[in-house]
């Protein structure tokens, strides 16, 4: 009599350290220093550094040298999109998942099943990465930072017009957005040249190394300056972006009487945007947007779903209510800065 | 809808006064009539549309979204308006979006049965913005941080009008006002003032310098207690009472205890106060009774309220404010002696002979109830608005406690990257209880230093709020301080305002508790 085939909550666990892959030895995105990680993509709390061996792809792996120095692991292992590879008798593949430079669905195949773990995801157009890819499987695992039904992200252009015409309309103000320094910056500014607008963009400190990775890797993002010893005359009529952090702390007041802007799936919600000293919200967001969870939770067809982090209980609410078997995994460690 | 809607968000994120300003005048001179007439209405807290509650509109999104759902939802974003409008399951090539007029013009003459169909074709046809709009519309309250003035403001700003011109005419128009747009706007002749139970704008006083005593002449004024209510108008004609609040607001339907004590024609200028055996009681005393449209038969018995009058504008029809204060004050007395209205009584003139009994008369005034002094010029009018020179309040001088910062948040606006919003506390043997809150109002220099203090003295961070080691001295004075059950002290101050930093002062060295407890009035 034949052993029945494993399960998949067999091969793949929740630790501590985070998701693991028994069969294969190692962890998706660990949130503490392990032997041998996947790494889906470049933020901070996915991609870690003190891993024994990273393996994800090229791009990541640049990201995480230009935030934590080269010798962020013991070993790394670039895998381009699309190859495969086997781990202790798992076939891995990493397949673009939208959401920032070099960001990738680890895709794990064993026994006969098939389970892809989407890492943090979007499905609207993204000038600066390749386009999130619906990959049918068995068991789907999936974040939920904005699952509720309130979150519909508006057309990112619409934003971006929005936030043109207050910086054409302020020529002795400078108009200041809030914005993740891996991402999103360099997604607003590619989304800036899109409509039109040519002229500098004067950047925070911290923004400039990632602007000039994402440079390299062929993203043109124009005419780039530094904000931080510009002075107060030049930066009047300016375009100004900025770590969140730094448009409420003494950094700003460098700026000439500044609108604040902010550029985040968050300031879908006027509270949380007041809160925040936000005049100007940007609803613009690298994930996925409650339709566009459960549009690729039906696209992917699997009859499981997991979800990691976010508002876990509404998706898990709404994936069961359309047939799916979803269940929330106990995942610690993600946070919802970058949003 | 879609350019009111707009305005309503701008409004939200426009945190300073003239921004504010400028985004309603904008909106009143874009904006044709009927609709910034009906926008108007709604800013100013004239509209009501009873067939239009907060539980119909939970009905209606029940209708169409998840129960779960909708409760995760409205637990996360916390306002009902907002939350219906984000979830709202758009419908593509719904109706086209309606015009504001038209929304309020159907609501008023809907009929609660057929209400929520119409609305729900609303919802349909608008987006996120414009939903969030109608229902804040509808529910009223539109918490956007304008007041009624400062809409008035606006309008009388479109032409050359003043806010006083445009208040003396607006108790008799309503919505949506097209003959108030057309006299300021339009430069036509101004709507004819009401005859009726109308307000009439206040004449208001501007604070007392010291040094201005020096340059006034003590025989050319009158001097009375500032007492420490809310200013109020009684207007009473044949057919109708009403009472207002200094801004004009009709306050009348919390206050029946004093309007069923008007029987005559005329209108009268005085403090609503609560008092007991002709005891004035404090100000948190009144609060009880404010800011709520009915009041019961117990909280009168307990809260009992007076107006102490101070001036006479009109008696029977006559308009008195022409004549100088001195003869209305004349007036004024013999017709309280003719009428002697039990809850009227009359605000007495106080005997000096020069300024120096007026400073020792000040120095003494701590009796609750008493916020200072009034000096108003014996011949002058009683002309509307804040005019220069006339009147002047003289506040008692401040009392004074020692506090230790507890907490800092950061301000608003310009202020937005400093720590300018404070909570401060006292010494309930080790601990320190939080006794009240004050925003900076000092120097740049001062503030970047105290900024600077509270980044290096961080202990906790709680989203924009930070809480500090106790280690800085804030000299707080305030006007005066009562027992509240609200606060964790005990204690409510009065307009408490941060007097000095004392950086040379331990923060062992502050008061204590029962310090500020003593003086209660
Ligand atoms: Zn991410
Ligand atoms: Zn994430």
């Amino acid at each position: 009599m034949a052993a029945s085939p494993p399960r998949p909550e067999d091969w793949i666990t929740v630790r501590p350290e985070g998701l693991y892959c028994v069969p294969g030895g190692f962890f998706v995105d660990p949130v503490r220093p392990v032997d041998r990680a996947v790494v889906t993509h470049g933020h901070s709390d996915h991609a870690r550094s003190g891993h024994g061996c990273v393996l994800a792809t090229a791009e990541t792996l640049a990201i995480m040298a230009a935030r934590y120095g080269a010798g962020f692991a013991g070993a790394t292992q670039a895998l381009a999109y699309g190859t495969k590879i086997t781990l202790g008798g798992v076939r891995l593949r990493l397949v673009p998942a939208g959401h920032i430079l070099g960001s990738a669905q680890a895709v794990l195949e064993h026994a006969g099943t098939r389970i892809v773990i989407s890492g943090d995801y979007k499905r609207r157009r993204d000038p600066t990465c390749l386009p999130f890819q619906p990959v049918p499987c068995d068991v789907f695992v999936t974040e939920a930072t904005f699952a509720l039904p309130v979150f519909r992200h508006p057309d990112d252009r619409g934003e971006i017009v929005r936030l043109l015409d207050v910086h054409r309309r302020n020529p002795d103000r400078s108009v200041v957005v809030g914005v993740y320094a891996l991402g999103k910056c360099q997604r607003v500014i590619r989304l800036l040249r899109e409509v039109g607008h040519d002229g500098p963009v004067y950047l925070h400190g911290a923004l400039a190394a990632l602007c000039d990775l994402y440079a390299a890797h062929g993203i043109a993002l124009g005419p780039l300056l530094p904000a931080t010893d510009a002075g107060k005359a030049a930066l009047a009529g300016a375009l100004v972006l900025a770590p969140p952090a730094a448009v409420a702390d003494r950094w700003a007041r460098r700026l000439a009487d500044p609108i604040v802007a902010m550029a985040s799936g968050w300031m879908r919600v006027r509270q949380r945007a007041r809160q925040r000293g936000v005049e100007l919200p940007l609803v613009i967001s690298d994930h996925a947007d409650w339709d566009e969870l459960l549009r690729t939770i039906d696209e992917v067809g699997a009859p499981r779903v997991w979800v990691t982090h976010g508002r876990e209980e509404a998706l898990v609410h709404a994936a069961r209510a359309r047939g799916v078997d979803a269940r929330a995994l106990a995942v610690v460690g993600f946070d919802e800065e970058e949003s | 809808m879609n350019r009111f809607a707009a305005l309503l968000d701008a409004l939200v994120f426009t945190p300073s006064r003239n921004g504010k300003l400028r985004l309603l005048q904008a909106y009143f001179a874009e904006t044709p009539d009927p609709d910034r007439g009906w926008a108007l209405a709604a800013l100013t807290g004239t509209l009501s549309f009873p067939a239009a509650k907060p539980a119909m509109i939970r009905a209606l999104v029940a209708e169409r979204v998840d129960a779960e759902l909708f409760a995760w939802s409205y637990d996360f974003v916390g306002d009902l308006a907002e939350t219906v409008a984000l979830i709202w399951p758009a419908r593509p090539g719904a109706n086209a979006s309606p015009h504001l007029a038209a929304i309020v013009e159907r609501l008023g003459r809907t009929g609660r049965v057929e209400v929520p169909r119409l609305v729900e074709g609303w919802l349909d046809a608008l987006d996120a913005e414009g939903r969030w709009a109608l229902l804040k519309l509808m529910t009223g309250g539109l918490r956007v941080g304008v007041s009624a003035r400062l809409a008035k403001t606006a309008v009388a700003g479109l032409g050359a009008a003043t806010i006083e011109e445009v208040e003396e005419v607006w108790h008799g128009l309503t919505p949506p006002y097209g003959p108030l747009f057309a006299w300021v706007a339009g430069g036509g002749a101004p709507p004819p003032a009401d005859e009726g139970a109308r307000f009439r704008p206040l004449m208001l006083s501007h604070p007392l310098e010291e040094t201005d005593l020096a340059t006034l002449d003590a025989a050319e004024f009158a001097a009375e207690w500032k007492w420490d209510g809310i200013r109020v108008q009684i207007v009473a004609t044949g057919r109708e009472r009403r009472l207002f609040s200094r801004t004009g607001e009709d306050i009348g339907g919390a206050f029946p205890d004093i309007l069923g004590d008007v029987g005559f024609v005329g209108v009268l200028d005085g403090e609503l106060l609560v008092g007991r055996e002709g005891i004035v009681a404090p100000f948190n005393d009144l609060q009880q009774r404010l800011n709520r449209k009915t009041v019961t038969v117990r909280q009168m018995a307990s809260h009992p309220a007076f107006v102490r009058l101070y001036d006479l504008l009109l008696e029977g029809e006559e308009d008195l404010r022409g004549l100088p204060f001195d003869e209305r004050r004349r007036r004024l007395e013999a017709w309280h002696d003719a009428y002697r209205p039990a809850r009227l009584d009359l605000s007495p003139l106080i005997p000096f002979a020069g300024w120096a009994d007026l400073v020792a008369l000040r120095d003494g005034a701590r009796a609750s109830g008493i916020e200072g002094l009034m000096l108003k010029r014996r011949g002058s009018p009683y002309l509307a608005g804040r005019p220069r020179g006339h009147w002047f309040k003289w506040k008692r001088a401040p009392l004074a406690v020692d506090c230790v910062l507890m907490y800092a948040q950061r301000g608003h606006g310009k202020r937005s990257s400093f720590y300018s919003d404070y909570t401060f506390g006292l010494w309930a043997g080790d601990i320190l209880v939080p006794v009240g809150k004050a925003y900076f109002g000092f120097t740049d220099e001062e503030l970047a230093r105290l900024d600077r203090w509270v980044r290096n003295n961080t202990v906790r961070r709680y989203g924009p709020v930070r809480e500090v080691a106790p280690g800085l001295v804030l000299e707080i004075a305030f006007d005066g301080v009562q027992l509240s059950g609200r606060h964790k002290s005990g204690l409510a101050m009065r307009f408490p305002r941060i007097a000095r930093i004392r950086w040379d002062k331990p923060a062992v060295e502050a008061d204590r508790v029962e310090a500020l407890a003593a003086m209660v009035a």
